[in-house]
């Protein structure tokens, strides 16, 4: 009995996430099988199988799984799944899409946003929005887990790729079809896996201002994010925003720029390393858990800061 | 069309939780409580359905204690027509309560169910996914808008941006935050609502199995982090950030 974990990708590359979610499954179980589902995702397969631990890598490639819809996905893996003694995917929007529906069909319970595996049967996870967290014991003989990434180290790249086996499964169809999506084009890091990220908030008043972060997050290198209050507010689309019910980040460097600090967003930033927040209001929320506070107007101390980092 | 909407009595949104000293849950005595935002979200879509003639009768449903009704009252004051408490004392994890609501919709047979993509309080992001898969339904989660046409296309709230698919009904839905704003109760329909229909079963009544899937062991409060320094100009920070924390 081994551990399958669900590569997430686009047909072309692999998500980082998976690579945290197979540091969470080799803590499970040193056996572990990678599966690829998708269409014209061969370089997925070989990136899968080019990472520290893994020993097998699944392809499933057919037109019928191109844009991985949850109803044909989680047949073809629940028709697989009598060889695994638990199922992982990334507490992504795609992970948590797939992971509960493969649970119900299986009769076992789903665990969301692990964060710590404590025993091969028992884990802890975060409810109420980080405000608390919970120790499950589950009671199935299969465990089907979603990983909360920043909690788990990615696993390293190794040099010589394991074996990738081209599967022979029955094809599911679903009536659920594919029409368009809509992603949001950038230069910058990924939001999920950068190492400094540089947020905006409502005090940003408008998306023109709100060019002002971009500003400073593209003279650190750094991704791009916003309060759930940014978001509403229209300044950024919905992917930009970090917190609860957004994006959960844990970047090296996370500078909150206008954000008061409201729990739902804390929730989504706060392991990461440093924390500097500037905000005007010296009993912001968000400065109990910064680092490095700046009290101030931000349209005066952000355009100085991005002064003196291009001076460096 | 008939939609049903499953929906969940929660802690308030802007109640700070308190985790019990004895670390066996969250404390809930004399704590405000309100319908999860994001079923407010649902009910509020199925309302505007009904209201542009595409759904025909919105039925309301929860399982809980007797406590739940209020949340249900509140329901149908926003307009739901009626409503439905599955009681039980007990509480359980997302596939018993998605099991549960499974009986639910096999007895309304409704052409669409929404629900929030997750409640607040366990925020699990479980339900709406399990009750597809045990009805054999399509779903559509974190849904941001909906179009009906013969089927249903919904745009989808992804981690890289938008997602648009469509749907055969029946089907189930899940909603996220910007699909729309739902409204409030006004007085007169807080008064109407109290003579709505809200038909109370027994779960033991509805005749299905349940075993228990997961054991709570502890629920704690989080590793609380400290607050840091406040800076006197962008100069100090520069500074602190490149000697003492060295992420520059």
């Amino acid at each position: 009995m081994s551990t399958l974990v669900i590569v997430e990708h686009d047909n072309q590359v692999m998500q980082s996430s998976t690579r945290h979610v197979i540091t969470a499954a080799l803590q499970l179980d040193p056996y572990l099988v990678l599966l690829v589902v998708g269409h014209g995702c061969a370089s997925v397969g070989l990136e899968a199988a080019a990472i520290e631990g893994v020993k097998t890598v699944w392809l499933v490639d057919d037109e019928l799984y191109e844009h991985q819809l949850a109803e044909n996905v989680s047949e073809l893996i629940v028709s697989m799944a009598s060889s695994f003694n638990a199922i992982l995917a990334a507490s992504s929007t795609s992970g948590k899409n797939l992971i509960p529906r493969i649970a119900a069909m299986l009769d076992v319970a789903a665990v969301s946003d692990v964060t710590k595996i404590v025993a091969p049967d028992t884990f802890e996870h975060p409810i109420y929005a980080g405000n608390a967290i919970e120790t499950v014991q589950v009671l199935d003989d299969k465990k089907i887990l979603t990983i909360r990434t920043t909690a788990f180290e990615a696993a390293a790249v190794s040099k010589t790729p394991g074996p990738i086996e081209q599967i022979e499964c029955d094809l599911f169809k679903t009536t659920t079809t594919f029409v368009h999506q809509e992603l949001t084009k950038t230069a910058r890091p990924d939001l999920g896996s950068a190492s400094t990220i540089v947020s905006g908030g409502r005090a940003l008043q408008s998306a023109e201002k709100f060019k002002l972060i971009e500003d400073l997050a593209d003279t650190l290198g750094a991704a791009v994010g916003a309060s759930r209050a940014a978001v509403d507010a229209g300044f950024v689309p919905n992917d930009y925003q970090v917190g609860q019910t957004g994006k959960v980040v844990a970047p090296t460097l996370y500078i909150a720029v206008g954000i008061s600090g409201a729990v739902q967003h804390l929730a989504g930033m706060k392991d990461s390393k440093v924390i500097v927040a500037i905000n005007k209001d010296p009993d912001a929320p968000i400065f109990q858990i910064a680092n490095y506070g700046l009290v101030g107007d931000l349209f005066v101390l952000v355009p100085q800061l991005i002064e003196q980092l291009k001076q460096r | 069309m008939k939609i049903v909407v499953a929906l969940k009595r929660v802690i308030d949104p802007y109640v700070k939780v308190r985790v019990k000293t004895d670390n066996t849950g969250i404390e809930t005595q004399n704590v405000k409580m309100s319908m999860n935002p994001f079923d407010e979200i649902a009910l509020e879509e199925a309302l505007r359905c009904r209201e542009k003639n595409i759904a025909s009768e919105v039925v309301v449903v929860t399982v809980g204690t007797d406590a739940s009704q209020e949340t249900l009252r509140h329901a149908l004051a926003m307009g739901a027509d009626r409503a439905i408490l599955v009681h039980t004392e007990k509480s359980f994890c997302s596939l018993n309560i998605a099991k549960i609501l499974q009986k639910i919709v096999m007895d309304e047979q409704p052409q669409l169910v929404l629900m929030g993509k997750q409640s607040i309080d366990g925020d699990n992001n479980q339900t709406p996914q399990m009750l597809a898969a045990l009805l054999g339904w399509p779903q559509a989660t974190y849904a941001s808008a909906l179009s009906f046409s013969n089927s249903l296309e919904v745009t989808r709230e992804i981690d890289g941006g938008l997602e648009t698919i469509r749907v055969v009904l029946p089907a189930v839905v899940s909603v996220d935050l910007r699909l729309n704003e739902p409204r409030y109760a006004s007085l007169p329909n807080i008064m109407k609502a109290k003579q709505k229909p809200l038909n109370r079963l027994e779960l033991a009544s509805l005749g299905i199995t349940l075993k228990d899937h997961i054991n709570i062991l502890a629920v704690k409060p989080p590793v609380t982090r400290k607050g840091g320094v406040i800076l006197d100009s962008v100069n100090a920070l520069i500074d602190k950030l490149k000697n003492e924390a060295k992420v520059l």
